[in-house]
């Protein structure tokens, strides 16, 4: 085994286990921070397939954005659901089980039969430049409406989440 | 070099965690940790594939990356719903979210 399959397996095996915690702690807290550890092993996994540019943009927006967010979002909606104690788990949490375990079994029996053309081409030493330049070159108008979707996504969020005035009785729904 | 088909493995098991993640959790910031954790199982199978098929390419990358702008939208949204129902409702339980039912 070479050191990188050694290191390959290391971080698999922190993604996995913790990404597993993630799912199956009763504190959504503790959830939260295996969340983290387990968007940290994706964004080693990201370097050792030298994405650098990738591995850096994954811990910038999921470990210091939309993980901060998460455990923003479980303070601020604190009841019997943050809590050890309450049911975190709805009734169809076995059958969820089973369901997930056998897909998985499924991938597994198909995922390897492939027969995939691998070549041994060595990624270019300014891929990251490449894909900075496509960027703005051939993807531009997927990169616009990405940042048009950010927009709106923040404009959305606002007008969702904001404080709204107290509703006179008898208005709304039920 | 690591083979290409433990990349993929790794990536489809962290994909059905994720699965049983949305399926089972009752709380719904616990469904939506689910869902980044399947959307960042597929990022691992687009540069993995990048990686081993076509590294002089830079669309895998370009895609994947869009993948993680997306992921970001969809978690802002998707918090902000939460927070909105928990004022209204003092409960996120996906079992008690039941307004759009008819």
């Amino acid at each position: 085994m070479t050191g990188q399959q050694f290191f390959f397996l290391l971080f698999a095996l922190i993604t996995l286990l913790s990404g597993l915690r993630c799912v199956t702690s009763r504190n959504m807290f503790h959830a939260a921070l295996y969340l983290v550890i387990s968007l940290f092993g994706v964004s080693a996994m990201f370097a050792m397939l030298e994405a650098g540019f990738l591995a850096l943009a994954q811990l910038i927006v999921y470990v210091g954005a939309i993980a901060i967010l998460i455990i923003f979002a479980v303070m601020l909606t604190r009841g019997a659901l943050t809590m050890p104690r309450g049911a975190q788990f709805n009734t169809q949490a076995g059958l969820a089980a089973v369901v997930s375990a056998a897909l998985l079994f499924i991938l597994l029996r198909v995922l390897p039969g492939f027969a995939y053309p691998i070549g041994d081409a060595a990624v270019p030493a300014d891929i990251t430049t490449t894909v900075g330049q496509s960027l703005v070159n051939e993807f531009v108008l997927p990169f616009e409406v990405a940042s048009v979707l950010l927009l709106a996504a923040l404009v959305g969020a606002i007008y969702i989440a904001r404080e709204r005035p107290k509703r006179q009785p008898g208005e709304g729904e039920e | 070099m690591v083979p290409l088909s433990w990349y993929l493995i790794a990536a489809a098991a962290l994909f059905c965690i994720g699965v049983y993640g949305v399926l089972a959790r009752r709380n719904s910031v616990g469904i939506l940790m689910g869902v980044e954790l399947m959307l960042n199982a597929v990022n691992v199978n687009l540069v993995a594939f990048w990686r081993y098929l076509a590294p002089d390419n830079p669309a895998g990358q370009v895609f994947a990356l869009f993948v993680l702008v997306v992921a970001a939208a969809e978690a802002v949204v998707g918090l902000a719903l939460i927070i909105s129902v928990y004022r209204d409702r003092r409960s996120i339980d996906a079992e008690q979210i039941d307004l759009l039912r008819w």
